[in-house]
């Protein structure tokens, strides 16, 4: 094929212990730091793989955010990506708005596949691959763990929750990752020197032709109700006597 | 006027628990009337089973033969078609409804509200973000119908002494050809199913193997009780996927939950906010699973699990 895109979301690392800002406005994203969206690296990781086996000629990672995204496109591309595209806006997109900008992008760079994470781990929404693929009128694969391409078709096994699912289908199609698709490889220094020179791309909403769906309104956020403090035992059988007393063992 | 279309979630012959669960999210909205759609191939049993939901005024069967597996791009434009007459559309925040109710929502043209927690009103709901570190209160927009996913850690099964009708319904939609199931692998066992057991004992990396697995499936036998395990001991091939907790796996609310050689990352700790007890056993006193649990136990597992299993005989 000829072309793959993927979907490469800027979020506060995953290591990052999220602090709810005191006026519950949302969580505190100063000074924090960000990546790529982990189950996108997977995805990207993936489109790399098919490429470097020959089955793509290019792969091209696209974002929308904010300016400083740059840097994570710009991370993808020293992972192995050939191109960027960044949709700058610095409001917040809903996965609907993410989805119609998306299709805008593949109608422009036609792409066979599209790779997104299966959710994107600041709003945990695990939305906008399903809805591009509805707007794209084409199939879609979430929560894959193993991608297989033949000719215009593919296989993917989706981890869902009795087990392990497969599908079959006819590309151009949407597939979204879950983790155990790979391991992401780590970016190399000379790597990212190389990235520098890749080109990526800057577009707007509106110079798509995007109108913004209308979003959720956050009226507040707060941390979740804490667990009391617990107690310990010193061995097997003071746990069994507990869990007696509180009436969980008979 | 609030009407509430459910969309169930089943195996083709046995209606999914997380089905009842969507219908006490929905009579917190105070609806004046809640369906579910069975889609299936063949869903009498289904829509029997549906019918008897508390609460439920109509089950709305969709039988064709397309719908024998459930493909999103097949359910989509069905809930699409079927929306129009009513004001809310949920399904359950599982494998399932994850895949299916985004698409339907696009085909709409709305968003959806993803993992329902707690209704705040018609429009505004809790629900989770950042792995569960942050709780938001959102409104969805004032226009269109809202879809939405419940969370069914977060509520409890409505019970099943209802006698709603049933009506058999054709839909003309016309159904895409481009995706094809072909298969569900999945090591069916007779133990609780880990969703909606009471009891659950989930193991860590430290168990080492699938065979040392063995140690936890025989507590929990005494027990009565599912296992889970962390997604490292998922990683490492020692069980498999569909038995992983946490925040890519399965949100949990057993009355008691036991961590076996778990280090409690926060992504595994989203999994288990909702247990009723949670007790920690792990060799490091340092490890964060003892800030969540409600009973720690510091110690080697291959010494304590066995003892617990001689201890606990069989007076459960
Ligand atoms: C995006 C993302 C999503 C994730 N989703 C999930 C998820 O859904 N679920 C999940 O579980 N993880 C998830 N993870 C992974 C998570 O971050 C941790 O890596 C994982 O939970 C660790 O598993 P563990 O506790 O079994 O292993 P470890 O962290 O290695 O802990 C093993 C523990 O066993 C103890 N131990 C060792 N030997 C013994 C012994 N003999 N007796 C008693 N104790 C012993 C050790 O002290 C240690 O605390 C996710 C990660 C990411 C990035
Ligand atoms: N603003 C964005 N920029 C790039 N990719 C995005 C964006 N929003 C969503 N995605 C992609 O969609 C996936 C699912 O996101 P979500 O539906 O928000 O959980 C992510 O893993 C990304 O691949």
């Amino acid at each position: 094929m000829q072309k793959i895109m993927v979907c490469l979301k800027r979020v506060v690392d995953y290591n990052v212990r999220i602090r709810v800002r005191p006026d519950g406005s949302g969580v505190i994203t100063e000074g924090v730091k960000m990546s790529i969206n982990p189950f996108d690296e997977i995805a990207l990781e993936e489109a790399l793989r098919i490429r470097e086996r020959g089955e793509a000629k290019e792969v091209l990672v696209v974002s929308i955010g904010a300016s400083q995204t740059q840097q994570q496109l710009r991370t993808g591309l020293a992972m192995g990506a050939d191109r960027a595209i960044l949709v700058e806006e610095s409001d917040a997109v809903g996965p609907l708005t993410a989805a119609r900008a998306f299709l805008a992008l593949i109608e422009k760079e036609k792409p066979e596949l599209v790779i997104l994470g299966k959710q994107a781990i600041d709003d945990d929404n695990n939305q906008t691959g399903q809805m591009l693929a509805a707007l794209w009128d084409r199939p879609q694969a979430t929560f894959a763990s193993k991608l297989e391409l033949a000719g215009n078709q593919a296989t993917v096994t989706r981890e869902v929750d009795a087990g392990l699912e497969v599908i079959e289908f006819d590309l151009p199609a949407v597939v979204t990752t879950d983790l155990r698709l790979n391991e992401p490889r780590y970016v190399k220094l000379p790597e990212i020197m190389k990235a520098k020179r890749k080109p990526l791309d800057m577009t707007t909403l509106a110079d798509l032709g995007v109108e913004r769906a209308g979003s959720l309104r956050t009226l507040s956020c707060e941390a979740p109700t804490a667990r009391g403090k617990g107690v310990m035992v010193e061995n097997a059988q003071a746990l069994v006597k507990m869990l007696q007393q509180r009436g969980l063992l008979s | 006027m609030t009407r509430i279309l459910i969309v169930a979630e089943h195996d083709g012959s046995k209606l999914n628990p997380s089905t009842a669960k969507c219908v006490s999210c929905a009579r917190g909205l105070d609806a004046e009337g809640i369906d579910i759609a069975v889609f299936a191939n063949g869903g009498d049993d289904i829509a029997a089973q549906a019918a008897r939901i508390d609460g439920v005024d109509r089950v709305l069967q969709i039988d064709r033969r397309e719908n024998a597996a459930p493909l999103a791009a097949v359910l989509a434009p069905q809930i699409a078609a079927l929306a129009e007459k009513y004001s809310h559309v949920l399904g359950p925040s599982t494998t399932f409804g994850k895949d299916v109710l985004p698409r339907a929502a696009a085909l709409l043209g709305v968003g959806q509200v993803s993992d329902i927690m707690a209704i705040e009103g018609p429009r505004t709901f809790k629900r989770p973000i950042y792995a569960g570190n942050a709780i938001v209160t959102v409104e969805a927009p004032g226009d269109g119908v809202l879809v939405a996913t419940v969370r069914i850690a977060s509520f409890e099964a409505a019970g099943e002494a209802g006698a709603a009708d049933i009506e058999k319904k054709t839909l003309d939609v016309e159904l895409p050809a481009h995706t094809r199931y072909v298969e569900l692998r999945s090591d069916r066992s007779d133990r609780p199913d880990l969703q909606t057991a009471t009891r659950v004992i989930s193991g860590g990396r430290a168990l080492g193997s699938g065979e040392n697995f063995d140690i936890l499936y025989r507590l929990a036998d005494k027990l009565g009780a599912a296992v889970g395990a962390s997604r490292a001991a998922v990683d490492a091939g020692y069980v498999p996927n569909d038995m992983q907790v946490g925040q890519t796996g399965k949100i949990i609310a057993p009355e008691l939950y036991i961590a076996v050689g778990i280090s409690g990352a926060i992504q595994h700790l989203t999994g288990i906010k909702d247990a009723g007890t949670i007790v920690a056993i792990n060799k490091d006193a340092d490890a964060p699973i003892f800030e969540v649990a409600d009973i720690g136990l510091v110690g080697n597992l291959f010494d304590i699990v066995p003892e617990l299993e001689k201890l606990i005989g069989d007076r459960v």
